[in-house]
């Protein structure tokens, strides 16, 4: 039978043959993570299930990433809670305060393997699509239930594949097709669905661009947002694990399946304005936005690469007076490398705060919130009415070259056509 | 858990997210009684004072998308909002609510007809919503048998460890 990438994927899983979009299958797991703000909540319905031990310490990554280092009493307990957990379950994939974003440390680490079926308490674990895996967020009790007995139910979900053709032009980035593709089909027009970001496009794109499309299949409702395997991911997998791994791919004439054709040549930088993800525009639309606040990192846009792209548009220029700009690289590692490379020298001369790596204002609840009445520009993925911190303040995506180009003038700005 | 649910309306628009229903400034806590208090902040920061013990959420489209924070169906369980009935739920929501044992009832064409502060009438078992005050009937989308078995046990924990006694 002709299979899409996700059911070849959670038939493996579930040891069956073959499976369809519908059906509710019971899948092993072969990675979950989980971390400082879902977990105690794991923890604490893991506690209510008779049982003491969890299925599988190895399969178990564990880190701190949302409010690192703690900010309040009340984060400070969570991690006390966590880390007594993991000492207490023997958990060796445990990365405390220092390591990164838990989007950016799976990978990075090797704990991400093409074929696997990977689940994180965080709703942007469909990134790790990217790799190949069939990758999806979960809540806490059902983080329960896998740390109890390795398995979760999944319903089979339909595939919405979107073939991306065409040359990006210059400044036209990853992020611009992805806020692009969730303006067209609109913040739920994949619920339920498992995402499949293909075509010539995607097939010339880094790991990283990649990473920053399969972190955003969830804001247009997505379960998944998957990329096939080929030779970038060997690439990106051969530095970090020696592990063996199954390379699945969706069967062009699988029942499942629906294909959306996207022409991408003559794509501008987008921007998605308040309060909602898909209120995608032209970056050259909004141009009058004036702002209090720029925010290049988080799990979409805080890898090396986008550290770049900043840094390129810096060079030699001071952030506007009055606006904060803040650089977090997503982890430890990036943070060195842009530090090797000179990166945080550009920043520093632009004025910019830069942070340790966490998630910052993505969050809304650690550092760098903005107040009543503020705008903030961030390279993140979610721009909900009080995501970043007053309910009063408005939040803009973008890429990190418009993020770049706009600390500079202070309004939201287009790059200029070359 | 009652199959039947009868409650006040309080009604809500399309793409309510769980930044709203429960801000990520309020995460650290995990005590149902103290994310209660917080509900619904990042949409108004007064709402839970509309809230009485018993209510039922009436919304558009796409309910509970963005974040996997259960505490946002917790919240909403423990400020006292007995079920939430919506054109479609976000695919994680849906999953946790249902894991804490928060009923959500998919009524495709019932919320654009039904007012704040009516009355409805739930039957989760036969998929029934009922509009009292208006008396107009709806049909729901019906649970998955075994997600509808989670449920009638409270949630998922008391199923798991109901079904290994």
């Amino acid at each position: 039978m002709s299979m899409t990438m996700s059911e070849k994927i959670l038939a493996k899983a579930s040891n069956n043959k073959e499976v369809e979009a519908g059906d509710i299958i019971m899948a092993n797991i072969d990675t979950a993570m989980t971390h400082d703000l879902t977990g105690p909540l794991a923890i604490q319905s893991f506690e209510q299930i008779n049982t003491d031990k969890i299925w599988d310490p190895e399969k178990l990554v564990v880190l701190f990433d949302h409010q690192v280092p703690a900010d309040t009493l009340d984060a400070a307990k969570n991690h006390q809670i966590v880390r007594e957990f993991v000492e207490q379950q023997g958990i060796k994939n445990f990365y405390d305060v220092y390591e990164g974003v838990c989007h950016q440390i799976l990978p990075e680490k090797g704990h991400v393997l093409p074929g696997t079926v990977v689940v994180g308490s965080d709703s942007h674990t469909c990134a790790h699509g990217a790799l190949g895996a069939f990758s999806t967020g979960i809540g806490s009790t059902d983080m329960a239930m896998v740390f109890a007995t390795g398995q979760l139910w999944f319903k089979v979900p339909e595939t919405i594949q979107y073939n991306i053709t065409g040359n990006l032009q210059e400044n036209v980035t990853s992020k611009d097709v992805v806020l692009s593709i969730i303006g067209q089909v609109g913040q739920d027009g994949a619920t339920y669905k498992a995402c499949e970001y293909a075509g010539s496009t995607v097939e010339n794109m880094n790991m990283s661009q990649r990473m920053a499309m399969s972190n955003m299949a969830i804001e247009m409702g997505g379960k998944t947002g998957l990329v096939a395997p080929d030779k970038v991911t060997d690439a990106y997998l051969k530095e970090r694990t020696d592990k063996p791994y199954t390379k699945f791919t969706t069967d062009k004439d699988a029942s499942s399946l629906e294909i959306m054709d996207i022409d991408v040549s003559e794509l501008e930088p987008q921007v998605a304005c308040p309060h909602h993800v898909d209120n995608v525009k032209p970056a050259s639309e909004v141009e009058d936005v004036e702002l209090d606040q720029v925010f290049i990192g988080s799990c979409t846009n805080g890898r090396l690469e986008d550290l770049e792209q900043a840094a390129r548009v810096l060079k030699g220029n001071k952030v506007k007076e009055g606006v904060r700009l803040l650089v977090i690289p997503a982890s430890r590692t990036i943070y060195k490398q842009a530090v090797d490379e000179g990166l945080f020298d550009i920043f520093l001369d632009a004025g910019a705060i830069i942070c340790n790596p966490c998630c910052g204002p993505c969050l809304g609840g650690h550092i760098g919130l903005i107040g009543d009445g503020e705008v903030s520009l961030s390279t993140s993925n979610r721009n909900f009415k009080g995501r970043q911190g007053s309910p009063e303040g408005k939040v803009y995506l973008s890429s990190p070259i418009v993020a770049a180009e706009s600390a500079i003038t202070g309004h939201i700005t287009a790059p200029e056509k070359k | 858990m009652d199959k039947i649910i009868k409650g006040r309306v309080l009604k809500l628009e399309d793409d309510i997210d769980t930044d709203s229903i429960l801000p990520g400034r309020y995460l650290t806590l995990s005590k149902p009684e103290d994310l209660g208090k917080h509900v619904m902040e990042g949409y108004d920061l007064h709402y839970k004072d509309k809230i009485q013990e018993g209510d039922v959420i009436v919304a558009g489209s796409n309910f509970g998308c963005g974040s996997s924070r259960e505490h946002a169906p917790i919240a909403l369980k423990a400020a006292g909002i007995q079920a939430v009935v919506a054109k479609s739920f976000a695919r994680i929501f849906y999953r946790n609510a249902t894991n804490i044992g928060l009923p959500l009832v998919e009524a495709p064409n019932g919320p654009d007809e039904i007012d704040e502060e009516d009355t409805v009438e739930i039957n989760l078992e036969d998929g029934t919503l009922i509009d009292q005050t208006k008396d107009k009937t709806y049909s729901t989308t019906k649970l998955p048998d075994f997600m509808f078995e989670i449920l009638e046990n409270g949630g998922l924990i008391d199923y798991l460890n109901n079904k290994n006694d």
